[in-house]
């Protein structure tokens, strides 16, 4: 498993190869990649989605390279819409003060393993 | 359906508008618990085949179809939407019944609250019948993604409803619900609308509140509902549409009697008609033949109803789905991190530190699609990358945004197809992820957009499968599509 620091690195190498072209997005993932990002993602692939996922990775990663045609220089990122919406956009955030939350008890009740107290984890620490 | 005959007995009949179940209500001439019974006695036989309920909340409908019953028998105004036999799409939470989102991994969870659109419809006096299938998390154009087995399209068995919102659709069509909610976040409302010949309504971003909407991708999820005519999909949206405090993306604007707007004509008198906009982009290379001709039918349709019908040009729409799966699947990716065996839902048996639960309950709770959108949006979003691929994509959804501002100052709305094609078989697109994503090419831009639309029958393929017609609006302007959409649905096509 790479360490962060390799990780990104790599991601740096691979976007000055990339510089010729105008971005870092025609990269090829591997598996070394998918494994990382699983590691991220705290998903276990078994072996053999391995190399599906990385296949499908790839034909999407290639087919989204298209947006590298798009000269988007100066252009605001939109993360969300609301800002289009103008004056009738969100209401106004809701005062700042405590309100009746869900019961302990019925929030307890929905846990695979609870004290009725707290969430029970297996250990964190190993010694 | 002839092999229908024998249920007859049994069978009360579907009530053919909103209005007039009203009135058949307040005369006595309907029960609402007999109604609530007859539509649980077609879903008991119609179910085991198209796999449309993952549950039934039969005591919850049951009561609610006793208090109407109770206020019609004293004479008492009905609420909005009393007795009105209604299923919900099975990301929005009931309180005490089943949420699976179509996914193992909340196998067993019975959420404590109501989503805000389900407590409006419940206010509202509607009688909710239970849980609808979808896709695993609304991730999927076809609803085969759900961990509960595919839905099939009452109109063709072997074909699928569209997804992710099939069980809302399906039920509509099958009558095993008078109407149903959704949830769209590229289409899920939409595409299945289409493909299943009903009315599904997309609202603007933040006309709903998404509170107790098992989140997808925040910026992009809407709750809309399904109806099998526009005036009474208008009169759902109207009980579900408002600001919410829980749900602080959700708008302060006022809402509309939407069933009023969509009364009104698409040309009043002493005014000029509503413009029209046609995008050649939407007609070009990939639309299939009969949907074409199908849309086209019903541009000239409004034409004849007094619309003005003009080209707009949206170049940028190719770009939509490489920037919608790149938006959606980062988000994804960090709503999903909740999913982790700890609160609630499924836990793995192999858990013997606190990591290798996450990564145990995730693996074997998570389906493959979900998987795999996890791990592209982390991909997207990790570091190195991010500035390529999610700012990249941040940055064409303003210009895709501001594409449809410009086009609607000088249209009222746009109409297009929903889908490049009809419902496909099952079993067709499962196998390449990527042709799966490329049917949504009509429906994301709006969705990264924020506007709403509305999809309406337009006809049928010779084969009988349903077509169509997304009809668009911007912020704030359902009612306008309502109307569009109801000169669509009077041309009879």
């Amino acid at each position: 498993m790479k360490s962060r620091w390799e990780w990104e690195a790599r991601a740096s190498r691979l976007r000055q190869k990339g510089n010729g072209e105008e971005q870092g997005m025609t990269v090829k993932v591997t598996v070394e990649d998918v494994e990382r990002v699983a590691e991220l993602a705290h998903l276990q692939l078994a072996p053999e989605e391995t190399p599906r996922m990385l296949h499908d990775l790839n034909a999407i990663l290639d087919y989204v390279a298209e947006l590298n045609e798009l000269d988007t220089s100066g252009v605001e990122p939109l993360a969300q819409v609301s800002e289009l919406l103008g004056v009738a956009a969100a209401g106004a955030l809701r005062a700042d003060v405590v309100l009746a939350s869900l019961d302990r008890a019925v929030v307890m009740a929905q846990a695979p393993e609870t004290d009725q107290v707290f969430f029970k984890v297996p250990k964190v620490i190993e010694r | 359906m002839p092999s229908e005959a024998k249920a007859a007995e049994t069978y009360v009949e579907k009530p053919r508008t909103l209005a007039e179940l009203r009135a058949d209500l307040i005369s006595g001439r309907t029960k609402a618990t007999d109604l609530a019974s007859s539509y649980y006695e077609r879903i008991e036989k119609k179910n085991p085949r198209l796999n449309v309920y993952l549950s039934l909340t039969k005591e919850r409908a049951l009561k609610q179809a006793e208090r109407v019953d109770a206020l019609a028998a004293k004479g008492d105004p009905l609420p909005a939407l009393a007795g009105v036999p209604v299923g919900i799409k099975d990301v929005l939470v009931m309180q005490g019944a089943p949420a699976t989102a179509g996914s193992k991994i909340l196998q067993g969870y019975r959420p404590p609250y109501d989503a805000t659109a389900v407590a409006k419809l419940d206010a509202a006096g509607a009688v909710l019948l239970g849980k609808l299938n979808c896709d695993e998390f609304a991730m999927g154009s076809s609803t085969e993604n759900s961990a509960y087995g595919p839905v099939r399209n009452p109109v063709d068995t072997e074909r699928v409803p569209g997804g992710s919102s099939g069980g809302s659709a399906a039920a509509v069509a099958a009558n095993l619900a008078v109407a149903t909610l959704g949830s769209d976040t590229g289409g899920s409302i939409r595409q299945p609308a289409s493909f299943c010949g009903v009315v599904g309504v997309l609202p603007t971003y933040g006309r709903v509140s998404r509170y107790g909407l098992i989140a997808f991708a925040s910026s992009l999820d809407r709750v809309g509902p399904f109806a099998a005519n526009v005036r009474d999909a208008a009169t759902l949206l109207g009980v579900i549409a408002g600001h919410d405090a829980k749900d602080a993306t959700s708008s302060a604007a006022p809402v509309p009697d939407y069933a009023a707007e969509s009364d009104k004509p698409l040309k009043e008198p002493g005014k000029a008609g509503l413009r029209l906009g046609v995008p050649a982009e939407y007609f070009a290379e990939g639309l299939d033949d009969e949907v074409r001709a199908a849309i086209e039918g019903g541009i000239a349709a409004l034409k004849a109803a007094g619309c003005t019908v003009k080209p707009v040009s949206l170049p940028h729409t190719k770009y939509a789905i490489p920037t919608y799966y790149l938006v959606a699947t980062a988000e994804a990716s960090a709503n999903l991190a909740r999913f982790d065996g700890v609160r609630y839902g499924y836990r793995s048996a192999e858990s013997e530190t606190l990591s290798s639960l996450y990564r145990h309950s995730r693996d074997e709770g998570f389906g493959a699609e979900v998987k795999r959108r996890i791990l592209l949006g982390t991909y997207a979003l990790s570091a190195g990358y991010y500035d390529a691929y999610y700012l990249k994509a941040q940055q064409v959804r303003r210009l895709l945004a501001e594409e449809y501002l410009r086009a609607f100052a000088e249209v009222d709305a746009i109409v297009t197809p929903t889908s490049p094609m009809p419902a496909f078989k099952l079993g067709e697109k499962t196998g390449d992820p990527l042709a799966m994503y490329l049917a949504d090419i009509y429906t994301v831009t709006a969705s990264l957009a924020g506007i709403c639309g509305v999809t309406v029958p337009c006809g049928t393929t010779q084969a009988g499968l349903p077509v169509g017609m997304q009809v668009l609006a911007a912020h704030l302007h359902e009612g306008t599509a309502f109307r569009v959409a109801r000169a669509v649905e009077s041309a009879h096509l």
